[in-house]
């Protein structure tokens, strides 16, 4: 099953046979204190740096809430700002529904939603409009608890794909999150995420993608967790991560995965990447 | 083994999470006729303290950490009713949940087991709590505290509608509010017109003491 999300000029493929989505996670105001003072003052500035810094990224997540500034606006500004600086497509991110709303509306292409859960009040509300925009959406694998059993996940997993579809969604334009947890708290969070793949990647089929650096919070080597934490997700059937697309060592992983599961035939991709760098190290 | 060598028995092992080795001491202490109280201030607080400061100092890691606190806990588990025997001052009470909407537990889940560590008495409410059962169980419990935890950005406005709930209700007063999650500042701490913000565990937890030595102070019980 296909997920094509678009920009103007570019167009992704999200897939089980094609190479790992990689969402560049940056564009998010959690955590970063001078990009949240900036919001609260309505300045975008910010956005141009986290662009360039996610070249290997291709698909950009876009977040800019913060409670104590005008999320709405500020998303209706940040997409076409964003869209001048990248060609790559959008993946539209708030909780507030006016901001995915706003947001939406001045997408030019397709866009990827993040997110719904499988809370009836919550897809109610979303599910219209990411059909009205022909959007795309992913859907969470929880509803009012994070269900701590692979079947349950499936569960919420079949019930969005299910209201999705009432409201004309096919289910290749449903992305489902298994949700990855930090292993560092609890010690099955991995092994629970990778049986939760295995089960919706089996009966639903649907493309699934994840908030990647979840698993290492907390922890010291966060890139190599990640890295190895994606090659065993991938391997188990995730198609995409939201995920830190500036590391190297995780980036790598991803693609040095596709190559290895025959999503990259005759390491094209991997060959071509290599020369870059060489030129790239050459050239400084 | 002398009551010195248990106490730094108590402390080593509690600092490494090393769980049934705690538990077989405190057994070993109790049967040798030490005093609960001072298994708990000698020993185990003190460890739990270089835990939590270790987390601060980025020298210890979440694993680590609760590992230590879940050892703690198990000496807790024995000690606690010896402890209310003795009549031994409650070191505080603490109602706590993550607010409606948001459903991450772990941040919070970290806070409750430092402060239980640190011999607070904890009712946790769990994810997606609605402030009128926030209202209904600080009614019930009457804490000293209550905790509002969220995680996201969109749901932290919620710490505003609780607290407008607290004082509909009129209890406003009797309780202090703490805040905390990753997305939360100070300023926005602030702004809500919260008692307390504390950006990790640990921090949460001397805050909290000192929270309640000033309100002690204030109002003579």
């Amino acid at each position: 099953m296909d997920t094509v999300i678009q920009s103007r000029s570019r167009r992704v493929v999200i897939g089980g046979e094609q190479p790992f989505c990689i969402i560049g996670e940056r564009i998010n105001p959690t955590g970063r204190k001078s990009f949240q003072a900036q919001l609260q003052a309505g300045d975008l500035s910010q956005l141009e740096i986290d662009v360039s810094q996610q070249g290997a990224a291709d698909v950009l997540d876009v977040n800019v809430g913060d409670p104590l500034a005008d999320e709405i606006e500020l998303m209706r500004q940040a997409i076409p700002l964003v869209q001048s600086l990248t060609d790559v497509p959008l993946c539209i991110d708030s909780s507030v529904i006016e901001a995915l709303e706003a947001g939406l509306s001045v997408y030019e292409g397709k866009a990827l939603v993040n997110s719904v859960t499988g809370e009836d009040a919550r897809l109610e509300a979303i599910l219209p409009i990411v059909a009205r925009h022909g959007a795309a959406v992913i859907g969470l694998a929880n509803a009012e608890d994070i269900p701590m059993q692979p079947e349950r996940r499936l569960e919420v997993a079949k019930k969005v794909v299910s209201v999705a579809g009432d409201y004309g969604i096919p289910p290749e334009d449903v992305v489902i999150d298994p949700l990855a947890m930090p292993v560092g708290a609890e010690p099955r969070a991995v092994t629970l995420f990778i049986e939760t793949v295995r089960l919706i990647r089996d009966e639903l089929g649907v493309n699934m993608t994840c908030g990647a650096s979840n698993t290492s919070f907390g922890l010291p080597g966060r890139h190599t967790l990640g890295a190895a934490f994606l090659a065993v997700a991938q391997s188990h059937g995730l198609t995409s991560a939201i995920m830190d697309a500036r590391n190297t060592e995780t980036v790598e992983a991803v693609r040095a995965t596709d190559f290895l599961l025959g999503h990259d035939e005759w390491g094209a991709r991997w060959i071509a990447n290599h020369r870059a760098k060489q030129a790239a190290a050459q050239a400084s | 083994m002398t009551h010195d060598e248990i106490l730094q028995g108590l402390y080593d092992n509690t600092l490494v999470g090393n769980a049934p080795e705690v538990k077989d001491l405190v057994n070993a202490g109790l049967e040798d006729g030490m005093d609960p109280e001072k298994m708990l201030y000698d020993a185990l607080i003190p460890s739990l303290e270089e835990v939590g400061a270790r987390f601060e100092r980025g020298d210890y890691f979440v694993p680590e950490m609760l590992i230590a606190a879940r050892a703690m806990q198990g000496a807790l588990d024995i000690l606690r009713p010896l402890l209310a025997e003795t009549g031994a001052q409650q070191v505080g009470t603490f109602v706590m949940g993550t607010v409606k909407g948001d459903v991450h537990d772990i941040g919070k889940n970290l806070v409750n087991i430092m402060l239980e560590g640190a011999g607070f008495q904890v009712w946790d409410l769990g994810v997606n709590v609605a402030p009128e059962t926030f209202v209904e169980k600080i009614k019930e419990h009457k804490p000293e505290i209550v905790g509002f935890s969220a995680f996201l950005t969109t749901t932290m406005p919620m710490f505003k509608a609780n607290i407008n709930a607290l004082e509909k209700a009129g209890i406003r007063d009797q309780v202090i509010v703490m805040v905390g999650g990753a997305p939360v500042t100070q300023e926005y701490a602030d702004a809500v017109g919260a008692d307390g913000y504390a950006a990790d565990a640990s921090t949460a937890v001397r805050m909290a003491k000192d929270l309640i030595q000033k309100k002690r102070a204030a109002v003579p019980a």
